[in-house]
């Protein structure tokens, strides 16, 4: 195992499958000379020439259009946004074109894409900067969804991605691009998308949580067992394909749940999984499950706001003190 | 201190309800067409029987459809390319077989002169299992990969950047190949052009995007959804550009053509704006009272498929039997496609689920 930064796991997933295959691409903002918004493709320029490390303009709707294009016609571009919530103004390419033309040629056209770039609040940048995007994509058949929480799972789920024949998106956070952790040295390392992991055992309580929820969700995890709670953490990694049987079959051990996601509340990831619980394990359940995520409303930019925005610690503690009944 | 109220705020240009004078309103003003005889541009006399085929075939073919839609054959929505035939006949002769062609959801005539049987096409509108995308595009969905037709887009002008990045792979590869992006004079007011026309312009795209100025997105006139004339959006882009007139079919070859070998020689991207007139309305829906008949008749008078047929004749190409020929021949080929359409097995229903994703056992959420 190497000690990796999140965005040395990242440029080095994309380093190994642009060196394996010359259709590899990157293009984004500030993704060549400038070495990347977030440095996550760092030194890939020197090695691979302008020809396939290509600095967009601001262009979200052109550039991801032209990567919808290019990877129809044979190639395996990698488009970089410089946040998930300027990609908005490419939703047309990623939810209009790249998810649905497969489908309505009757299967003459492959998509093989990947959008990637940071998701979800970045701290005080107000209410335009601060969106998580990844249930929403979900949504969208003929798409899948990754969404990581440590450098392990970021650069295994990334060279699956570049390797799906299939549009994925692949989620980061500017948060998280420093977060350092173990990463396999083993040659050529793949972690299939769809694969859920048990990041913590335990017997008490299932967190369920992704991305940056996953360290809020070992952070209360960590207080809790101070009181004797085990809490089961587990990561699903990919949104969608979602893992639900590795859920499940930790509901049915703990029989108790609070999932933890950085979207908004209406339709989210913990909406979707709270109701496949009661589909699949209504019957193991012994409280309801609840959940943890941002109110129903924009990101506030002053600080003291921004922290009763956000999910916190205490919001977990105090979710998993009531589906437990200790409060 | 404030301005005084005026009595009336207008936005939009008002339409033909406004119109004082006499004249017949024109949807788009044609270029003078080409002086170019036949041979002059390389095209035997074979190639010209074959133009007319092909533009007859998407005539008869669409017009066969139309029936077929108001018997209640077919649902969904159906846009006709009718008087624009010389636009997709001349540009496929001028291109190279393995040119990319991209098009906007009139793609019926695109689809038929890349290579999509009248049976696949008529199945594919009728929603059947052989249609041309297996039953799952529908009109606006044509698409024939195999012959570099990559198909028939329905948002307006969401697939300008996909024509500009069917480009790029094949500079990437160095393939020799171009692409042509079609969409209507509608798609000119989208953003998604311009931001395509900038990077394609910088980047040295081999593309060639045509907008085929009908006069009317849907049921709005050119005038009175866009300002300036539309070609000249390529000067901010510093990008060559050309009009031609679309009525005539060798017009649309002869400048194609030259167009296409400075794309493939030079790697830059180009505009052109192709001026034609569709007879039908926007879709089957449109009771097409933003023009007049008279308008309408005066671009019948020029049609391109009788111009062709005409020029045909004086030049003996071919005599008025052997057109005749090429017409029964097409007419029956439109017969049996109705039939072949008409007779074959819906897609089944586990097919619902195929197509979705590359992989044989893919995941969908329940």
């Amino acid at each position: 195992m190497a000690v990796l930064q999140f965005r040395e796991a990242i440029k080095a997933a994309i380093d190994e499958e642009m060196a394996r295959d010359e259709k590899v691409l990157v293009m984004g903002e500030e993704v060549a000379e400038y070495n990347g918004a977030y440095k996550t493709t760092e030194g890939l320029l020197s090695k691979y020439g302008y020809k396939r490390v290509i600095d967009t303009p601001i262009s979200e709707l052109g550039f991801a259009g032209i990567g919808v294009g290019a990877a129809m016609n044979g190639l395996r571009p990698i488009v970089e946004f410089m946040t998930f919530n300027f990609a908005v103004l490419a939703a047309d390419q990623i939810i209009n074109h790249a998810s649905k033309v497969k489908y309505m040629t009757g299967g003459q056209i492959d998509c093989p894409i990947v959008f990637r770039g940071p998701n979800a609040s970045a701290g005080q940048l107000g209410a335009t900067h601060s969106v998580s995007y990844d249930s929403m994509y979900a949504h969208f058949p003929g798409l899948k969804v990754i969404y990581t929480s440590e450098p392990d799972d970021a650069k295994g789920l990334l060279k699956s991605a570049i390797r799906d024949d299939n549009p994925v998106l692949f989620m980061e956070s500017e948060q998280m691009y420093g977060l350092k952790g173990e990463v396999s040295e083993q040659e050529d390392y793949i972690i299939p998308i769809g694969k859920g992991k048990v990041k913590r055992e335990g017997r008490h309580v299932t967190l369920v949580a992704h991305g940056k929820m996953y360290h809020l969700a070992v952070q209360a995890a960590n207080q809790l067992a101070k009181d004797g709670v085990e809490c089961e953490i587990i990561d699903p990694r990919t949104v969608k394909p979602l893992d639900l049987p590795l859920i499940i079959e930790s509901i049915k051990k703990t029989n108790r749940c609070v999932v933890i996601d950085e979207a908004h509340p209406f339709g989210g990831l913990a909406a979707e999984i709270g109701f496949l619980i009661q589909r699949e394990a209504f019957d193991y359940l012994d409280a309801p499950v609840l959940r943890v995520t941002l109110p129903d409303v924009c990101a506030p930019f002053a600080k003291n706001l921004f922290d009763l925005w956000y999910p916190s610690v205490k919001q977990v503690v105090d979710a998993v003190n009531q589906v437990t009944y200790r409060n | 201190m404030a301005k005084n109220k005026t009595a009336n705020v207008e936005f939009a240009p008002r339409g033909i309800s406004d119109e004082k004078v006499s004249a017949v309103q024109k949807g788009v003003d044609l270029p003078v067409a080409t002086k170019s005889k036949h041979k002059d541009m390389g095209l035997s006399d074979a190639d010209l029987k074959a133009m007319y085929e092909q533009m007859y075939l998407q005539r008869r073919f669409e017009e066969r459809a139309m029936q077929q839609y108001q018997k209640g054959k077919f649902g969904g929505f159906l846009h006709l390319y009718i008087g624009q035939e010389a636009v997709s006949t001349g540009t496929v002769f001028a291109l190279n077989d393995d040119d990319d062609i991209i098009t906007a959801y009139r793609d019926h005539g695109w689809g038929l002169c890349r290579g999509i049987s009248a049976n696949a096409g008529m199945a594919e509108l009728f929603g059947k299992g052989a249609g041309s995308s297996r039953g799952k595009g529908g009109s606006m969905h044509f698409a024939n990969v195999e012959q570099h037709f990559w198909g028939g887009y329905g948002i307006v002008g969401g697939h300008i950047p996909i024509g500009g990045g069917l480009a790029f792979a094949n500079k990437y590869e160095q393939n020799g190949r171009i692409s042509t992006c079609f969409f209507g004079d509608g798609a000119v007011d989208q953003g998604a052009l311009h931001e395509t026309f900038n990077i394609a312009q910088l980047w040295g795209l081999p593309a060639i995007f045509v907008v085929e100025n009908n006069g009317y997105s849907m049921g709005t006139a050119a005038k009175r959804h866009t300002v300036a004339e539309i070609v000249d959006r390529a000067k901010g882009y510093g990008m060559k550009s050309a009009v031609i007139n679309g009525m005539d079919v060798f017009s649309v070859y002869e400048k194609m053509k030259e167009i296409t070998d400075d794309v493939r020689k030079n790697s830059e991207p180009w505009f052109v704006e192709i001026r034609t007139y569709r007879y039908r309305g926007h879709s089957m829906s449109d009771p097409q009272k933003y023009r007049t008949k008279e308008e309408l008749e005066e671009y019948q008078k020029i049609d391109p498929i009788e111009r062709l047929k005409t020029y045909m004749l004086d030049y003996k190409v071919a005599t008025g039997s052997a057109i005749k020929k090429i017409e029964d021949k097409i007419e029956q080929e439109i017969l049996d496609a109705v039939e072949f359409a008409d007779n074959a097995e819906f897609p089944k229903p586990e097919e619902l689920y195929e197509d979705m994703f590359v992989e044989d056992n893919p995941y969908f959420h329940t």
